[in-house]
């Protein structure tokens, strides 16, 4: 199993010599970072070279990195998981985006379609922008909403609530009236102290 | 010649053939589909930042709420990633309660589809048989976990409690006598693992008469046979999985070719179709009902013969036994960390798949160390599988919308997160 996953490594080590960062084997899979500037021809490569020939993207999505414990990288990745089918074995690549006021990825919605719902999510939940999506609107959210939800820095519970308004007869939005409430701490504990088996 | 323009109409959100909150814009040339835009979201409770505010046990609920008609599928995913992180071993008799409930879910979930499927098209009387054999799995999923449809059963480490001994049982009241009390308890007697068996035995000879309601009808043929046409090809660019992919011609299935838990050791067949439309998918879902029916039978014989734990003995993740609690200084403290902070889950991230009734259920687990959740993402069939609609929905007439919703086995849920 685990000689399958270093092949796989090998493989984008010589293929993409120093255009990625690292790729590795962590919790019996394979994950590599690549720059923002390779990532649409590295993409590209990793479906039609018969040696990866990654047919299925399963999933996309944003994280925000900001509030993450002891980070000093970029705030906005996208990751990407990708399924081949014909040599049955995944990859997750993760890619940062350079500009965290304007974070910016190039659309991989050309190599496989299925990647337009998801760049929708991600410019909808994070406000990542897709160069070349020919149709980014937002697409969880409520029309007309304002902001990027899952960004660490926006509140749990929103900026507005919606209630209907009985005098002027429609509904209205108005500033939460709810108070932010927090039951259990979020807590990072010293190495070990979690896992599994060690000491508490 | 006057000119004639296109004009669109919109479907849902409120319309009973679009399973839940569903606003479909479609453009229509006469009455035929030129674009389908769907618009989702109408069910989004943003489910993976409430998650990031909320410890890793007390997310498992959520999970339920997702695809609430296969609940404890998506809160296998879950459980498998907070696993995989945590690097802790299920016990086996945990991972066929596992398998075998998922199996009873993939049927329960089939048996819905299947049914309000022909419903949509015409076809009243199918919901009414499906939806008899879906309340004895109901029956089941409520003796075992508590709960109909929100079972919070499953946890990072195993499931939370054995299977019953017993199962609930009717009672006489004013509108059932003594005898129709006594007909129905009569599969109720044993244990839950007896009524299980019970009704595998019957459910083949269940099949049969669907099969004889819809496979062969000429009216079904008619609505589905060449609609919603996905190519192998498109099926792959499209992302769709499961019965989607199954349909199209391709041999997928995660339960065979990454297979987690002990679905190395079932004995079963993956059905796959060949044209890739709906009457495809239809036969495909009927066969995997059949299936399934035969891993539970294996589970249950296994299940009968082995007793044993059915969560990791690991404090740090899974709470100590009542008795345990009450008598022990040390598994009292372990109680009250676990319940008030939570188990700390070392820093990294995990993608963890599993082969859900609807298709790949995958979940993105990041976590930085500490007591809750850094991100989470799910990965839901239907959100891939929607996004095909405009493909699948083009050039069709307007009436095969609903064939096609039907076919893609929407819950709204699952899609919206």
């Amino acid at each position: 199993m685990s000689t399958k996953h270093e092949q796989l490594c090998q493989q984008l080590a010589d293929v993409f010599g120093d255009k990625v960062v690292n790729p590795f084997v962590d919790n019996n899979e394979v994950k590599v970072d690549v720059a923002a500037a390779d990532y649409l021809s590295i993409m590209s490569q990793l479906r039609d070279r018969h040696e990866f020939s990654f047919e299925q993207m399963m999933d996309l999505s944003g994280i925000d990195y900001s509030a993450y414990h002891e980070w000093s990288g970029k705030r906005f990745a996208a990751a990407v998981h990708l399924l081949s089918i014909k040599h049955n074995r995944r990859l997750r690549v993760r890619v940062f985006a350079e500009d965290e006021e304007f974070p910016v990825l190039a659309s991989i919605t050309q190599l496989w379609n299925c990647a337009n719902w998801y760049e929708r999510e991600a410019f909808d939940l994070f406000g990542m922008h897709f160069d070349g999506h020919d149709d980014l609107r937002r697409i969880l959210t409520d029309y007309g909403f304002v902001g990027h939800p899952f960004r660490k820095d926006f509140p749990v519970s929103g900026y507005v609530e919606m209630r209907y308004d009985a005098e002027q007869k429609r509904v209205v939005y108005q500033p939460v009236t709810i108070e932010p409430r927090e039951v259990t701490p979020r807590i990072v504990r010293e190495d070990q102290y979690g896992k599994a088996g060690g000491r508490g | 010649m006057a000119e004639i323009k296109n004009y669109t109409i919109n479907f849902g959100p409120q319309h009973p053939a679009a399973h839940g909150v569903l606003r479909l814009v479609l453009e229509l040339d006469g009455e035929v589909v030129v674009r389908a835009d769907p618009h989702i979201g109408l069910l989004h409770r943003g489910t993976e930042k409430l998650a990031e505010t909320r410890t890793w046990v007390q997310t498992v609920p959520y999970l339920d709420r997702l695809d609430y008609v296969s609940m404890m599928c998506n809160e296998h995913a879950y459980c498998m990633a907070v696993e995989k992180l945590l690097g802790i071993e299920v016990p086996l008799r945990a991972q066929y309660i596992r398998v075998m409930m998922d199996e009873v879910m993939r049927v329960g979930n089939h048996l819905l589809n299947v049914g309000t499927h022909a419903l949509d098209v015409g076809a009243m009387t199918m919901v009414l048989y499906t939806f008899r054999e879906r309340e004895d799995l109901m029956d089941v999923s409520e003796a075992v976990t508590g709960g109909r449809l929100h079972s919070n059963y499953y946890r990072p480490g195993g499931v939370y409690r054995d299977l019953p001994d017993r199962m609930p049982k009717y009672v006489e009241n004013k509108f059932k006598n003594a005898d129709d009390v006594r007909e129905l308890n009569k599969a109720r007697e044993g244990s839950l693992l007896d009524f299980l068996d019970d009704f595998t035995q019957r459910f083949p000879a269940y099949v049969d008469d669907y099969e004889t309601l819809l496979t062969d009808n000429r009216v079904w043929k008619q609505r589905t046979v060449g609609v919603g046409v996905v190519s192998p090809e498109r099926a792959l660019q499209l992302g769709c999985t499961g019965p989607m992919l199954r349909g199209s011609g391709i041999e997928w299935d995660l339960r065979k070719k990454q297979p987690y838990e002990v679905y190395d050791r079932m004995d079963f067949d993956v059905p796959v179709g060949v044209n890739g439309d709906c009457y495809d998918r239809y036969l495909v879902r009927i066969e995997e009902m059949r299936q399934s029916n035969r891993i539970i039978r294996q589970c249950i014989e296994w299940l009968r013969k082995n007793p044993g734990p059915v969560i990791t003995e690991n404090h740090k993740v899974a709470p100590p036994s009542r008795a345990a609690m009450k008598s022990n200084m040390e598994e009292l403290i372990h109680h009250f960390k676990l319940f008030t902070e939570g188990m700390h889950v070392p820093a990294g991230e995990v993608y963890a798949g599993i082969e859900h009734p609807k298709g790949e259920f995958g979940v993105w687990a990041v976590s930085d160390g500490a007591n809750k959740p850094y991100r989470l993402k799910f990965r839901s069939p239907g959100f891939a599988h929607l996004a095909a609609m405009n493909e699948m929905a083009t050039g069709h007439m307007i009436a095969d919308v609903t064939a096609i919703i039907g076919t893609i086995d929407l819950v709204l849920g699952d899609t919206d997160r």
